[in-house]
């Protein structure tokens, strides 16, 4: 009893600890954020690895997530004689909600795994040690243009996920049901608000996108220097990622939706 | 030169500024490492350079661009003369054709003289050797080390090369020390080594099983823990209960 009480203990410290290590090390990147603007073709370089490198997922995702919110919507709204409002459904489904989530929890496995695998490796083989005897900052060369490129790709993944899942509840509801293309697409262009549901997806997205990369960076930068202690600290990135992007969407959710 | 964990890779570590001494200082060209702010030890790091254990290549870089990367980060030169540089680089490693390719695709020997080559690109004052004959093939291993002397001379630098390969260290430095358990227990020129009575040096040079370093880690009696002897009263009262 006590010795489960004392694991538990231990276990709370050790994860607030981590969480303070991380929030050091974020005010770490931004001290040395300067060359990743400077030399905005690293961050670039990153940009490709992380975000072009997931598109595919991202888009194959949202059209697929998109038509099954078409079939399940249609299942309900028919019994409404709804199905008009399909659009609306699919739309505001992923724009604010479905969007940036299920996109931060791809994109945590697919970019933020690579890039704590990365650095952990460059970490285990010394390259981040011999870069730092060559007089070069591996936080400013390394890690800042990575956690960057993160925070930029997030959202534009977000998008492009959405617009892929409403294509495919598009494609579902009027090849499928038979719902006229004009009155899905007025139905949604009415019930979708710019302030309130695009820009706080987006707000998400973006703050999806800063947690993710700062998870990711970090684990890789704090990873045991050994081939198991790599594989250890990908498999945390994803785990952190995912409880860490469901419990901001919880709380962002909390502040955005107006109550009426 | 020393036994395995006897310190020999921390010293490097301690000259580099990557730990700070507890006790005592390191001085490198009349400064104090420990004593410099972050600027100043870039400074004096780019005075020096350093060959890891197994060359810390970058890896998502060509040989090229290895060998590019300080001159990049560092200098404002055209990349004309960069190419040049380079170039000159590998070619003092006899590397010149493996320029385009990647770290993956070189074997250890030939990896290690690439990083070789990238640790001199600045012509440092200082090259710090990290074992660098660790995991090599005989041809391989006197190749690099021959290559380190011929660079150190047509540098004119200073060479300090950890390794636990006597027999290659003979032949290619100046000056020996012998360290174990964190201290120096013998020195000398290479023909001084080789004649020394000194114990610890005596069995290292001649590879020895037994001596000041023993075969044993130590533990209990043999035959009590075989149960051949009757154990000590101490340990008997400890194991009836």
């Amino acid at each position: 009893m006590i010795d489960a009480l004392r694991g538990l203990g231990k276990r709370g410290v050790n994860g607030i600890w981590r969480g303070g290590a991380m929030a050091r090390f974020f005010i770490l990147i931004l001290a040395n954020s300067g060359m990743s603007f400077r030399r905005f073709q690293l961050t670039i370089r990153e940009i490709y690895f992380a975000g072009v490198m997931s598109l595919v997922i991202i888009m194959v995702s949202g059209l697929f997530i998109g038509m099954v919110l078409g079939l399940q919507g249609f299942e309900t709204l028919q019994q409404y004689g709804a199905e008009e409002t399909m659009g609306v459904l699919v739309a505001l489904s992923l724009v604010r909600e479905l969007g940036p989530v299920v996109t931060g929890l791809l994109f945590a496995s697919r970019a933020g795994s690579a890039i704590t695998a990365e650095i952990g490796l460059m970490k285990a083989t010394e390259q981040l040690k011999a870069m730092d005897m060559m007089a070069i900052d591996p936080v400013a060369r390394v890690v800042a243009p990575r956690f960057w490129a993160g925070v930029i790709s997030m959202p534009l993944l977000a998008a492009l996920f959405s617009a892929a899942g409403i294509f495919g509840g598009y494609l579902v509801a009027t090849e499928l049901v038979g719902v006229d293309s004009g009155v899905f697409w007025s139905n949604m262009h009415a019930a979708v608000d710019f302030r309130y549901d695009v820009l706080n997806g987006f707000v998400k997205s973006v703050v999806f996108g800063v947690a993710i990369s700062i998870i990711a960076t970090f684990e890789g930068f704090d990873a045991d220097p050994t081939a198991e202690g790599v594989a250890r600290a990908t498999t945390r990135t994803v785990v952190t990622s995912a409880l860490a992007v469901l419990l901001l969407d919880l709380i962002l959710t909390g502040f955005m939706l107006r109550g009426n | 030169m020393g036994g395995s964990g006897c310190g020999k890779t921390t010293l490097l570590r301690l000259i580099g500024g990557q730990l700070s001494p507890s006790k005592g200082a390191v001085r490198i060209d009349g400064q104090d490492i420990a004593s410099l702010d972050r600027e100043g030890m870039y400074a004096m790091r780019r005075k020096m350079g350093m060959l890891f254990q197994f060359g810390a290549l970058f890896t998502d870089m060509t040989v090229f661009e290895n060998i590019a990367f300080q001159l990049r980060e560092h200098t404002t030169l055209p990349e004309d003369m960069i190419r040049d540089l380079v170039l000159m680089k590998l070619n003092a490693v006899g590397l010149r054709g493996t320029a385009k390719l990647f770290p993956a695709e070189l074997s250890g020997g030939m990896a290690r003289r690439v990083a070789l080559a990238r640790a001199v690109a600045l012509d440092p004052m200082l090259i710090m050797y990290d074992e660098p004959f660790a995991g090599l093939d005989p041809i391989s291993l006197s190749v690099v080390g021959q290559t380190i002397r011929k660079l150190n001379n047509a540098l004119g630098a200073t060479s300090i090369v950890v390794t636990h390969d006597i027999v290659e260290s003979l032949q290619i430095v100046d000056y020996l020390y012998f360290i174990s358990d964190g201290r120096i227990v013998g020195q000398g020129t290479p023909d001084e080594i080789r004649s020394s009575d000194e114990p610890f040096v005596k069995q290292f040079v001649h590879a020895e099983l037994d001596g000041p370093v023993p075969f044993h880690y130590p533990a209990t009696d043999y035959s009590e823990q075989l149960g051949l002897k009757p154990m000590a009263p101490a340990m008997q009262s400890k194991a009836n209960t």
